[in-house]
């Protein structure tokens, strides 16, 4: 029972080696993501953000 | 493509007009924003809605920025606030209007935020929301415990625990898949593999590249 606080027994071992590949599984999800090609849309949007300041949503011109 | 476009041109009328890269700085976090807010609303297009929502609002608010600081974290809180108030109004919306009800960011809807297909990322979805986002932060994020605190708004030692927690529930979730009878899981702490099981089984040339990977084996 005590066994299971131990740092080196074989069942906290088998834990920690799992939270390892979980760890990298959650980073492989992640940048899997990041690593997508971005849509044009987002291009867009930055570019139209030069000349109007709210795109479409609050615009300036009064 | 259009990239130089997005060099700022002088622009006299603004007095108080951030570094001339604040876009193209902008265009470079997209991918993360990308990736964040696909892990909070659990679904492709209502992620890429909210990064567009928080590319406005950070360009709108630029001013506030402080340059030197660490504009991803920024823009994650920018991002986040804007994923919690879209999603109370859309509750508040909800019983009788079955649209926005069905445009509503959330981690209830049946695509997994990643289309990711394995254990790992059903698993997430299952999590409660604060344990979910504290764990993507520090976990995949690469966030501080300082930096992921003031993105969520709270302590650093509030995240340490959460992200705990979520660290414990995900091990325990997956374990208790492991155990189920239809699957054939022999023995614990084997995560990786049966990670790299699942990605055999998903890549397209998986059939004709078994058996040669077989017959390799047995050759010597």
């Amino acid at each position: 029972m005590s066994n299971d606080d131990n740092p080196d027994s074989g069942k906290s071992r088998a834990v920690r080696a799992r939270q390892r590949a979980i760890g990298r599984e959650l980073r492989r999800i992640y940048d899997g993501v990041v690593n997508e090609p971005v849509p044009d849309e987002f291009l867009d949007l930055l570019r139209k953000m030069d000349d109007a300041d709210g795109v479409g949503d609050r615009k300036k011109s009064s | 493509m259009s990239r130089t476009e997005l060099q700022p041109q002088p622009q006299e009328e603004r007095e108080t007009q951030p570094a001339p890269d604040f876009k193209t700085d902008l265009l470079a976090l997209v991918p993360f924003l990308r990736a964040f807010a696909r892990s909070l609303t659990g679904n492709y297009e209502a992620a890429d809605d909210l990064v567009q929502e928080t590319l406005v609002k950070a360009w709108q608010s630029r001013d506030t920025f402080e340059m030197g600081t660490n504009l991803k974290a920024w823009l994650f809180t920018i991002l986040r606030n804007q994923f919690y108030s879209d999603r109370r109004r859309a509750w508040r919306q909800a019983p009788w209007d079955q649209d926005a009800a069905e445009r509503m960011p959330g981690t209830s809807q049946d695509q997994n935020w990643a289309a990711d297909l394995s254990d790992t990322a059903r698993a997430l979805k299952l999590l409660p929301d604060e344990q979910r986002e504290a764990l993507i932060l520090v976990g995949a994020g690469g966030f501080s415990y300082m930096d992921a605190a003031n993105i969520v708004k709270c302590n650093v030692g509030t995240v340490k625990s959460r992200v705990a927690r979520a660290r414990k529930a995900l091990l325990a979730i997956l374990e208790r898949q492991d155990s189920l009878p239809s699957r054939q899981r022999p023995d614990e702490g084997e995560a990786a593999r049966d990670i790299m099981a699942q990605l055999d089984e998903l890549a397209p040339s998986r059939q004709s590249d078994a058996p040669a990977r077989r017959r390799k084996g047995h050759a010597g």
